[in-house]
């Protein structure tokens, strides 16, 4: 990997021994394959241990790192005969928004996406996975145009947030996000949303109107990233790891708190060592889910949204 | 009327009431009121018979939730919904909830928005007024409760729903509960409008963030009062996004309006007559086939 995360480490320091014990075992001709082996073993529990005691700001690091897999990625390995369908109709086509037609296990789907880049140069093509209110737009109008042909659709969620732009608030970031909760709530077909990777704030939660919400294991889901939260709480952003903390953000939080309806299980140190496997997992949830979906009716559809969403607070209620 | 005046009646008045001139602001704090905006200095009396409008330059001050009701509902009609919720501490936020009870004893209100039902010019409607004296309008738990409750109200009732916005957005302590709080009142705005029932937004200053981005611009029909603040993200984060300056306008009431996001904007002191008309002209039945 390219990229090396605070937390691994250790882990990687000790692979690149083991890697430089045996090239020198090799060399030298000498028989090192015990210690070798100890130093393997040793390296497994340390992944392990690691990797299933992350802490939330770990679980941040591995959610922005550069190589982890995008909506395109997944959406290569999880349907067949995708065709990428781009435009609003009204003012132009956002690529921090994917979205398009294509067969999941032979049934006929809309999927719609956030987009980063990995590269700088894909980053600035897809304005860093932050749309426009023309990116919610082009949402709508496929959810819309799914709706009619009774195609069920799948999201993918993986924006630090809605672009805070000049142009975007011109254009009406509010009302393009609020219209897509607005209309989301009232589709005919199911619809299943995925964290994949950050979920910040109302630029995520407008594709996330879902009858069944699911975030990967390392995927993040908040009302303001750990830095905002940080420099507003404390007046400095440097505490952001704190702040990931405080505000409750992994999956595992989510889950706890009743607000998605499952974790799916990623790979030893995150989605990106393993895209097939990670695709392979993910298969098997969205199988299920649209199974589960499928005997639903129109009117049942929306009226599980409805409570889905309904029930969410926590509050004290007095008696009069 | 000049300063000096005032100033005058003032120690006529009151002789206990010294004003120090060196200090520009020091005048005795609920007497007399100096515009933001225009800077005149004025009788705090003559600002409240004029609607908290400043008589000089027509700056909208804000308002409590209870002063709207008491300028916008037909005088004794409205009934408070919901007052028995309370807001809990689901992140276990620090001193979170004695913020929360300090701006309930400021204000009255249990939480950032009162609800409730009255008549205008005689049409019954179910109300929210958000109230930034309250944890600058945040929505956490309890307000995205009691505006889904009002609004599931309205539907039950077949009434029209009207709400005066006035928050920062999601309330931050409270997480991803705060941000759900925006799916939850809109799916409960899709399903009274799926009724053919009326929805009016009118939004104050200040209506940003989540707030402005789920309900607020979901109305049928979207108000503003003059020269409020109304946008997604903060001028802040834009200025250092885009790294560049902002026009004055920005934002504002008229800066929406210009760019086709606003149905009108209404001076305060036209407000009710005009969303009393707007109710009027939705009202069922009012058609009448020869």
């Amino acid at each position: 990997m390219s990229k090396t995360l605070g937390f691994e480490e250790p882990v990687v320091k000790l692979r690149e021994k083991i890697d430089e014990l045996k090239e020198i075992a090799n060399n030298a001709d000498v028989d090192m394959s015990d210690e070798i082996e100890t130093l393997e073993s040793r390296l497994q529990q340390l992944e392990s241990k690691i990797y299933s005691n992350m802490e939330p700001w770990d679980r941040v690091q591995v959610a922005r790192h550069p190589s982890r897999p995008t909506t395109l990625d997944y959406v290569q390995e999880l349907f067949t005969d995708f065709i990428e369908l781009h435009g609003d109709r009204y003012y132009g086509d956002d690529e921090a928004i994917v979205g398009g037609i294509a067969f999941f296990e032979g049934q006929p789907i809309t999927i719609i996406g956030h987009q980063r880049g990995k590269t700088t140069k894909e980053n600035i093509r897809r304005n860093f996975g932050m749309p426009h209110p023309e990116g919610y737009r082009k949402a709508l109008r496929l959810m819309k145009q799914a709706e009619k042909f009774n195609r069920p659709i799948i999201c993918f969620i993986d924006t630090k947030g809605a672009y805070p732009g000049k142009a975007a608030e011109e254009r009406g970031q509010s009302e393009a996000i609020a219209k897509n909760l607005f209309e989301m709530a009232g589709l005919k077909v199911p619809v299943i949303s995925v964290v994949i990777g950050e979920g910040g704030s109302g630029g995520a939660l407008a594709l996330g109107v879902a009858n069944k919400l699911y975030m990967l294991e390392n995927s993040t889901y908040s009302v303001i990233s750990p830095e905002g939260a940080a420099s507003i709480l404390w007046k400095d952003a440097s505490l952001a790891k704190q702040a990931a903390e405080a505000m409750k953000i992994t999956a595992g939080d989510l889950k706890l708190m009743d607000i998605i309806d499952d974790i799916i299980p990623e790979v030893a140190g995150g989605a990106h060592r393993d895209v097939l496997a990670q695709s392979k997992s993910l298969k098997k949830f969205l199988g299920l889910a649209l199974d589960e979906l499928s005997t639903l009716s129109e009117r049942e559809l929306i009226e599980n949204r409805y409570d889905k969403f309904r029930k969410i607070g926590e509050y004290i209620e007095l008696e009069d | 009327m000049a300063i000096r005046n005032l100033l005058s009646i003032n120690k006529k008045k009151n002789k206990g009431v010294i004003v120090d001139r060196n200090k520009e602001n020091s005048f005795p704090a609920d007497l007399m009121t100096k515009c933001p905006e225009c800077k005149k200095i004025y009788l705090t009396k003559e600002l409240e018979s004029n609607l908290k409008v400043c008589p000089k330059c027509d700056h909208h001050y804000k308002m409590t939730a209870w002063e709207r009701v008491e300028i916008f509902l037909d005088e004794g009609t409205f009934e408070s919904f919901d007052e028995n919720l309370r807001t809990s501490n689901p992140l276990k936020f620090p001193s979170y909830l004695d913020k929360i009870e300090v701006d309930s004893q400021k204000t009255g209100l249990n939480e950032a928005v009162l609800t409730g039902m009255g008549s205008l010019k005689g049409e019954q409607v179910v109300v929210a007024i958000m109230d930034s004296h309250f944890r600058m309008g945040s929505m956490g738990s309890v307000v995205g409760e009691k505006i889904t409750r009002a609004i599931e109200k309205a539907t039950e009732y077949e009434l029209p729903f009207i709400i005066f916005t006035a928050s920062g957005g999601a309330r931050m302590q409270e997480g991803v509960i705060s941000l759900m709080q925006m799916a939850k009142t809109s799916v409960a705005l899709k399903r009274h409008s799926d009724h053919s029932l009326l929805f009016i937004s009118i939004m104050t200053h200040p209506t940003t963030g989540g707030v402005s981005a789920s309900f607020a611009s979901l109305g049928d029909i979207n108000i503003a009062e003059p020269q409020s603040l109304i946008g997604f993200a903060g001028r802040r984060v834009i200025e250092q996004t885009v790294r560049e300056k902002l026009p004055d306008d920005f934002q504002t009431a008229e800066f929406l309006l210009a760019h086709g996001q606003l149905d009108a904007i209404f001076h305060r002191k036209d407000m009710r007559d005009k969303i009393a008309s707007i109710v009027k002209i939705h009202r069922k039945g009012g058609i009448v086939h020869v």
